[in-house]
């Protein structure tokens, strides 16, 4: 019973922070602030879904001692990883290539990689 | 042959924790073992050139593989949490005052400049822009920058983090 | 052998909710004023198709969905570095 809370609880934060994720993508201004929802909050709801499965895995573990739940939690966990990891370097990179691009930050308040590279 | 090994080491241990469960010798199968360690010795061939190309073994250090591991699951994950309800807060206020800081690291190597770049782009309101290659100065988009911040030239890095001192956690793993 | 846990109710409404905001990321898709925002919507439709994956292979009881969300994963990193070259002009050739 306890498990079953807690899988519905992580699912529920995973979900609400998936969605905010997205909402910041359809309502920031500009590409950097767009990308602030996306990476972090998209990370971490998807981060926190799959800590679903892993809870989910480890639990039917414990109940019927059958391997293949083993097999499940430990590559929900691999998972987890690339995505954390893949995440991160794909929006640096994307920043990267749009500044290069020539696509300034609209509202911003001070731009020092304009000064130095312009 | 000490990158062949290496390479094939971690590729062996990458296929085990995959396919563990399968079978009855330990947690694997004997036909899983045997796959394997081909598949490894394969891999690493075809790519020891690749993995430390520098001749830099410091990481095999198993005191540092244990504090990446604790610095991945307890600061990190904190200020990551943090991260998060600061752009939830902001994603329903639209409150922000964005703009491109630069920030100076004392990180020298590319392992260190690498875990601070990824550490800032999930944790609270920055995102890494642009790496300068030979001072090591990083560009960071703040999505808040604070009152009269906007005229200071350069920042230090563990301004950046408030729960805890990221930058001195990666110099012990990574320096 | 079946497991009457797998019948749990909740794993179809959240990839249910995941795929209807990967439809809404893709409105950002076609709006988007530079292909930098365009590049960030299908990363984050990427995102939230790996997230659903992982999701129904616990409902569907297969274990290879959780292998191809992996590959999926590198795949999609692969490829947004790609596009990112590209629109940044580092492509040589």
């Amino acid at each position: 019973m306890i498990a079953e809370m807690l899988i519905v609880l992580v699912l529920v934060i995973g979900t609400i922070f998936n969605a905010l994720g997205v909402i910041g993508l359809l309502r920031f201004p500009d590409i950097y602030t767009r990308m602030h929802a996306t990476t972090k909050a998209t990370t971490f709801g998807s981060i926190f879904t799959s800590l679903a499965v892993v809870i989910y895995g480890f639990w039917r573990l414990f109940v019927t001692a059958d391997s293949q739940f083993l097999t499940l939690a430990i590559h929900a966990i691999i998972a987890i990883f690339a995505l954390a990891f893949t995440n991160a370097v794909s929006s640096h990179a994307i920043a990267r290539a749009a500044h290069r691009m020539g696509v300034r930050p609209i509202p911003a308040v001070c731009d020092r990689l304009e000064e130095f590279k312009p | 042959m000490i990158p062949f090994l290496i390479t094939t080491g971690s590729v062996l241990v990458f296929y085990l924790i995959l396919t563990a469960g399968s079978g009855t010798i330990g947690l694997w199968s004997l036909s899983e073992l045997v796959a394997g360690v081909c598949a490894s010795v394969v891999a690493g061939l075809l790519t020891k050139s690749f993995l430390c190309h520098k001749g830099d073994y410091r990481m095999l250090n198993p005191v540092r593989l244990v504090l990446a591991v604790c610095y991945v699951i307890g600061p990190f994950f904190l200020e990551m949490t943090k991260a998060n309800l600061d752009v939830a807060y902001r994603v329903i206020t639209m409150r922000i005052r964005p703009g491109i800081i630069r920030v100076q690291s004392d990180l020298k190597s590319d392992l260190g400049i690498f875990m601070l770049a990824n550490s800032i782009t999930l944790t609270p309101g920055t995102i890494t822009v642009d790496i300068d290659e030979e001072t090591h100065d990083l560009y960071i988009h703040n999505i808040n920058v604070g009152e009269g911040d906007e005229v200071r030239p350069a920042f230090r890095d563990h301004e950046l983090f408030s729960l805890a001192n990221l930058p001195a956690w990666i110099r012990r793993i990574a320096e | 052998m079946t497991d009457p846990w797998l019948a749990l109710p909740f794993w179809y409404p959240v990839v249910a909710v995941l795929l209807f905001l990967a439809l809404l990321a893709t409105v950002r898709l076609a709006l988007g004023p530079t292909p930098a925002d365009r590049a960030v919507a299908v990363d984050t439709v990427n995102t939230l198709v790996i997230a659903s994956l992982i999701l129904l292979s616990v409902q569907f009881n297969e274990m290879i969905f959780i292998d191809v969300a992996i590959v999926y994963a590198i795949l999609s990193f692969v490829s947004t570095l790609f596009i990112a070259k590209y629109i940044g002009g580092e492509l040589s050739g």
